[in-house]
C-alpha cells in the first residue's frame, strides 16, 4: 500500500515495505543521499531529517510512521542560497570529511527554530550526533554565529 | 614552430624520447590544433579522464583551460584532510596563479599519478606496469621522493610533506616556466623580462600582456624543466594563509558524493554476513526464510561470507537476519585474555629484537632510583563514520569500481587480481571518503565487494552495516610493553623498553619506538607477535601506544627524580625543536598557574611524521571518579604551515580522536567474537564532552611535516598524567574505565 508523505514540498508516494525506515526510502527510492547512514540503531545522528519540523534519527523510524507528514532533508536546505546555518558552517570552516555533517546542519537547524539564542549548555544537550572527525569546538563556534546571523536576518 | 613538428612527427614513429612524451601529454583533445598525430590510444593514457575538448594540461598535475580557469589534480584521497586544497595551494603558489581561478579534482586513478617511485616497482614489483618511456615523468614529479610509499595513498600523513613539498611546487614552478617561454617566444622578448602573477604573464616594457588561458597551448609545447627555480618563502601570497577549503561547499548541502551515495543504473544492494567467529567458514546456509521476502534477489555463499541482494539495502540487511547461516571451525579459544597472555609469554621467552640500544644499561640501572612498569593497551576499531562499502559494475573484461579509498591504486589492482583482469581494464572512480583515519588502506572491503558482484549479473553495491563494519575492523593493535629506568642527579640514566610489535603495518623507518629523550644508557626491543585478529593503520598508528607508554614513564622518570615534569622534560630535549615546543607549551597551557580545585594539567610530546607535538590536558576528576576534559593545549612544530585553517582543524580533530581512545576505547575478544558492536558499546565524544582547544604553531620556514596523524598521540599521556596528579593512581592501562574512572 502506497505511503504518501511531502518531501522537501513536494507530495510522494511511495510503495514499500511500510516498517522499511524513512532514510533508505528517501535514499533509494527518492535519490536523496544527501542523508547518511552511520550506525542504523539511531545512535549517531548521521540520518537527522526533519518530520513535521522536528529533528528525527531515520534510521530506525518506520515510513509508516511518516504517513502525511511534512520531511525535510538537507537538500531542502539553502538548495539556492546558504542558510544561516551553512554560511556559519563555512565561515568557520567545519567539515572535515564531511560524512555527519548533513545530519548535524539538520540537528542545529531545528536547534535554533526551536531556541534562536542557545546557549552552550543548550548546544550541547540538542546536538548529540556524533562526528568522527572531532569538528565539535568548530560545531560550537559556529552555531553561535548562525544564530547571530539568523537573528540579523 | 618547425622544431616541435620535427619532433611530434618522430614521435609517431614510436620513439618515446622524454621530450615527445611530455609535449604529447600536455596537449590532449586541443591536439589535433597543435598537429599531434599519436594515436588516440596513447593520448587517453597520458591523460585519461584529466583533459576535454580544447582543454591543455600542462603536465599531468595541472590543467589550464583558454578560460584561463586552472585544475589542479592531486593524486590523494579526500577524507577530511583537506589534502588537495592544500596541495593546489602549493601549486598555485609556484605558478603565480590567481587562485580565485583554481579549482581540484582527484586525479584519475591511473600509474601517472602515483605518489612515489612505484614507476621502478620500488614497493610493487611485478604489479607495477609502468611503461618504460613513463620514467621520465614519473621522475619529474616524483624525483628526491623514496621510502617506503605506495602508489596513490593517503596515510602516513604524506600529502603536503611530499607529494606537495616534491612534486606540486615543482609542477607549478615548472607550469610557471613553460608559460613565460611561450610568451617570450610569441612577443620575441627574453624570458627575464617578463614576470608572472595572478595567471598573467606581464611583459613591463612594453606593456604586453598575456593571461595563463591564452598561452596555455603554446605553452604546452615547451618540455617541463625538471629542476625549476622555486620561490623564497618570503614572497608566498597563497601559501601560508587560511584559504577556504574548495571541497567544502558541497559538504554542507549535501551534494558531495561518498562512495556509499553511488548510483549505478541497474544496480542492486547487497548486505553481507561475515563469520561471527575469527575465521570461521561456512558451513550451510538456510536461505529459504529469506528468498520469500519481498525485494530479495540472490543468496551468495562465498565461504568466508554471504551476502544476500535486494532492490533495497534495508531489505537486504533484513533478508541477512533471517539467513539460517551454520558457520564452523573459527578461533573459538581466542579472547582479549589469550592474546595478554600470548604478550606476555612472547616478551618472556620470544625472540628478541634490538631497535635502539646504547651505553650500558644494566650498569645504570643499578645506580640512583631505578623503577621498572608494565603498560599495556586495547584494540582499537577505527570507526569511520562511513560503514564500508563498494560498488562494483562488471562488464565483459572491464570492471568500474566506486570505492572509497585511501589507496586507489593498490584498491585497483587488488581488484584485477581478484578479477583475472589486466590493471588497466579497472576503472576506480574517485569519491569522498566518510573517513579513513587507516581503515580504507585495506582491501578486504574491495576485494569483498569484488567477489559478490563475480556471482551476479548486475551491478551491486554492497553496505555493510555498523555492526559488520565494527567487527570486522583491521584494528589498532593491543600492545604489551615493560619498561625500566633509572635516574641519577635528577637525569634519566638509564631507559629500556621492552614491547610487543603485533605488525600493524607501520615501517619501522618512522622510528615510533624511540624513546624521544636524551637518555646515555638506552635499550629498546621488541618481539615480533602478530596479532591474531586482523590490524592494519590507525591513526598515528604505533605512536598511539609507544606515545602513551614514554610519555607516561617520563612522568614518573620525572616524579623519582623529584623534577617538574615539563622542566624534566625540556631538561632532556636537546633536540631544538623539540625543546622549542616543550618551552612554548609551558607558556600557552597556563603551567605553574594555580587551578581550581580539582584540576590538573597533564603534558606530553611525540615527535611522530615530521612535526612535533606537544600537548597539555586541563583536567578533573569528581570525587566518585568521573573525568572530565576541560581544555586541550596544543603546540605544533609542523614546519612551514600550507594552511593555517585547515591545519588547527587537523590538530583539534586528532585531539579528539586520541581523547575518546584513552576514555572509551576498547574493542575485547571473547570466544573469537568481537564484543563490541555499535556506538553505544564503542562510544565517542561528543559536543557536551568535548573540551576547549587552543592550538599554537611555532612559526617555522622548515619543509612542512605531517599534521593528518602526529597530534593525536601526546594527548592520551598528557591526560593521564593529570589525572595522576589529581588522584595519584598511575594508569598504565587503557581506556581510563579500567582505573576505576569514567567520564562524568
Amino acid at each position: 500500500m502506497a505511503i504518501s508523505f511531502n518531501l522537501n514540498g513536494n507530495p510522494v508516494s511511495v510503495d514499500v515495505d511500510p516498517e522499511m525506515p524513512l532514510l533508505w526510502v528517501v535514499r533509494e527510492t527518492q535519490g536523496l543521499t544527501g542523508t547518511k547512514f552511520g550506525c542504523g540503531i539511531a545512535a549517531c545522528g548521521a540520518c537527522t531529517m526533519h518530520v513535521d519540523g522536528v529533528a528525527t534519527r531515520t534510521c530506525v523510524l518506520p515510513v509508516e510512521a511518516v504517513a502525511g507528514a511534512t520531511i525535510k532533508t538537507i537538500e531542502s536546505i539553502g538548495p539556492d542560497t546558504p542558510s544561516a546555518v551553512q554560511d556559519a558552517w563555512l565561515t568557520h570552516q567545519v567539515p572535515q570529511c564531511g560524512y555527519c555533517q548533513s545530519g548535524m546542519i539538520m540537528a542545529v537547524e531545528a536547534l535554533l527554530d526551536e531556541n534562536p539564542t542557545p546557549s552552550d549548555a543548550d548546544i550541547d544537550d540538542a546536538i548529540t550526533n556524533i562526528c568522527r572527525c572531532g569538528t565539535y569546538d568548530r560545531i560550537r563556534a559556529a552555531v553561535h554565529t548562525a544564530a547571530q546571523l539568523r537573528r540579523e536576518g | 614552430m618547425s622544431d616541435t613538428t620535427e619532433t611530434k612527427k618522430r614521435s609517431t614513429l614510436g620513439k618515446w624520447t622524454r621530450r615527445s612524451f611530455l609535449a604529447t601529454a600536455g596537449v590532449v583533445g586541443g591536439g589535433l590544433a597543435l598537429g599531434l598525430t599519436l594515436s588516440p590510444n596513447r593520448l587517453k593514457m597520458a591523460a585519461d579522464g584529466a583533459a576535454t575538448g580544447d582543454e591543455v594540461l600542462l603536465n599531468t598535475w595541472v590543467k589550464v583551460t583558454p578560460d584561463n580557469k586552472i585544475t589542479v589534480f592531486f593524486p590523494h584521497s579526500e577524507m577530511g584532510q583537506g589534502a588537495g586544497t592544500g596541495l593546489a595551494q602549493m601549486l598555485a603558489e609556484e605558478m603565480e596563479a590567481d587562485w580565485d581561478t583554481v579549482s581540484i579534482v582527484q586525479a584519475p586513478v591511473t600509474e601517472e599519478y602515483t605518489n612515489s617511485d612505484l614507476g621502478r616497482g620500488y614497493i610493487v614489483g611485478e604489479g607495477a606496469n609502468i611503461p618504460a618511456f613513463m620514467y621520465p615523468m614519473l621522475d619529474f614529479a616524483f624525483f628526491q621522493i623514496a621510502g617506503n610509499l605506495v602508489g596513490q595513498m593517503t596515510g602516513g600523513s604524506t600529502a603536503i610533506r611530499l607529494t606537495g613539498h616534491h612534486g606540486m611546487r615543482r609542477a607549478g614552478a615548472a607550469a610557471k616556466e613553460m608559460l613565460l617561454q611561450a610568451a617570450a617566444a610569441d612577443w620575441d622578448v627574453p624570458v627575464a623580462s617578463l614576470t608572472a602573477r595572478d595567471s598573467m604573464v606581464t611583459h613591463e616594457a612594453s606593456g604586453r600582456s598575456a593571461t595563463f588561458g591564452a598561452l596555455a597551448a603554446q605553452a604546452a609545447e615547451y618540455s617541463p624543466n625538471l629542476k625549476p627555480a622555486l620561490k623564497d618563502s618570503a614572497a608566498y601570497r597563497i601559501v601560508g594563509t587560511a584559504k577556504p577549503r574548495l571541497d567544502l561547499p558541497e559538504k554542507v548541502n549535501g551534494t558531495a558524493q561518498f562512495g556509499i551515495d553511488v548510483t549505478v543504473p541497474g544496480m542492486v544492494y547487497a548486505a553481507v554476513a561475515l563469520p561471527p567467529i575469527r575465521d570461521a567458514r561456512v558451513a550451510a546456509v538456510d536461505d529459504s526464510a529469506a528468498l520469500a521476502r519481498p525485494g530479495v534477489g540472490q543468496v551468495v555463499n562465498l565461504g568466508d561470507a554471504v551476502a544476500v541482494t535486494a532492490d533495497s539495502y534495508w531489505t537486504a540487511s533484513r533478508a541477512i537476519e533471517a539467513l539460517g547461516i551454520t558457520w564452523s571451525g573459527g578461533q573459538t579459544e581466542l579472547s582479549s585474555a589469550s592474546v595478554r597472555a600470548q604478550h606476555v609469554s612472547d616478551l618472556e621467552g620470544g625472540d628478541l629484537e634490538e631497535m635502539d640500544a646504547e651505553g650500558d644499561v644494566a650498569g645504570a640501572l643499578g645506580q640512583g632510583t631505578s623503577l621498572k612498569a608494565e603498560y599495556e593497551v586495547p584494540y582499537l576499531a577505527h570507526a569511520t563514520m562511513e560503514p564500508m562499502n563498494c560498488t562494483v559494475s562488471l562488464s565483459g573484461d572491464r570492471a568500474d569500481i566506486w570505492v572509497g579509498h585511501q589507496n586507489q591504486l593498490f584498491a585497483r589492482n587488488a581488484a584485477a587480481e581478484t578479477l583475472g583482469m589486466e590493471p588497466a581494464n579497472v576503472t576506480m572512480h574517485p569519491v569522498y571518503l566518510g573517513g579513513g583515519f587507516g581503515r580504507r588502506g585495506d582491501m578486504d572491503f574491495v576485494t569483498l565487494g569484488v567477489r559478490i558482484a563475480q556471482s551476479l549479473d548486475t551491478p551491486v553495491k554492497v553496505i555493510w552495516s555498523r555492526e559488520t563494519d565494527m567487527t570486522n575492523d583491521t584494528y589498532r593493535p593491543a600492545i604489551l610493553a615493560r619498561m625500566e629506568g633509572a635516574v641519577q642527579n635528577g637525569r634519566i640514566s638509564a631507559f629500556s623498553n621492552r614491547y610487543i610489535d603485533a605488525r600493524s603495518g607501520m615501517p619501522d623507518s618512522e622510528r615510533p619506538f624511540d624513546f624521544q629523550y636524551d637518555v646515555p644508557n638506552r635499550d629498546i626491543a621488541r618481539v615480533i607477535c602478530p596479532s591474531p585478529i586482523p590490524v592494519g593503520t590507525w591513526r598515528a598508528v604505533d605512536f598511539t601506544q609507544m606515545g602513551f607508554f614514554h610519555e607516561s614513564f617520563m612522568d614518573e622518570l620525572a616524579e623519582a627524580a623529584g623534577a617538574d615534569p615539563l622542566q624534566f622534560r625540556i631538561d632532556h630535549s636537546g633536540n631544538p625543536r623539540r625543546r622549542a615546543v616543550l618551552e612554548r607549551l609551558g607558556a600557552e597551557s597556563g603551567w605553574g598557574e594555580t587551578l581550581p580545585e580539582g584540576q590538573a594539567i597533564g603534558v606530553a610530546m611525540v615527535d611522530s611524521f615530521g612535526t612535533v607535538v606537544g600537548q597539555a590536558v586541563h583536567a578533573g576528576v569528581s570525587p566518585d571518579g568521573g573525568v572530565t576534559v576541560h581544555r586541550v593545549v596544543s603546540v605544533v612544530d609542523c614546519g612551514r604551515v600550507i594552511n593555517p585553517s585547515a591545519a588547527e582543524a587537523q590538530v583539534t580533530g586528532s585531539v579528539i580522536y586520541g581523547l575518546t581512545s584513552a576514555l572509551y576505547g576498547e574493542i575485547t575478544l571473547e570466544g573469537g567474537a568481537i564484543r563490541q558492536t555499535n556506538f553505544p558499546d564503542y562510544e565517542m565524544i561528543r559536543l557536551e564532552n568535548a573540551p576547549e582547544q587552543s592550538v599554537h604553531f611555532i612559526d617555522s620556514d622548515e619543509a612542512p611535516g605531517g599534521l593528518g596523524e602526529p597530534a593525536v598521540p601526546p594527548v592520551t599521556p598528557a591526560l593521564t598524567n593529570a589525572l595522576y596528579k589529581l588522584t595519584g593512581n598511575r594508569i598504565r592501562n587503557l581506556p581510563i574505565t579500567k582505573s576505576g574512572l569514567h567520564v562524568a
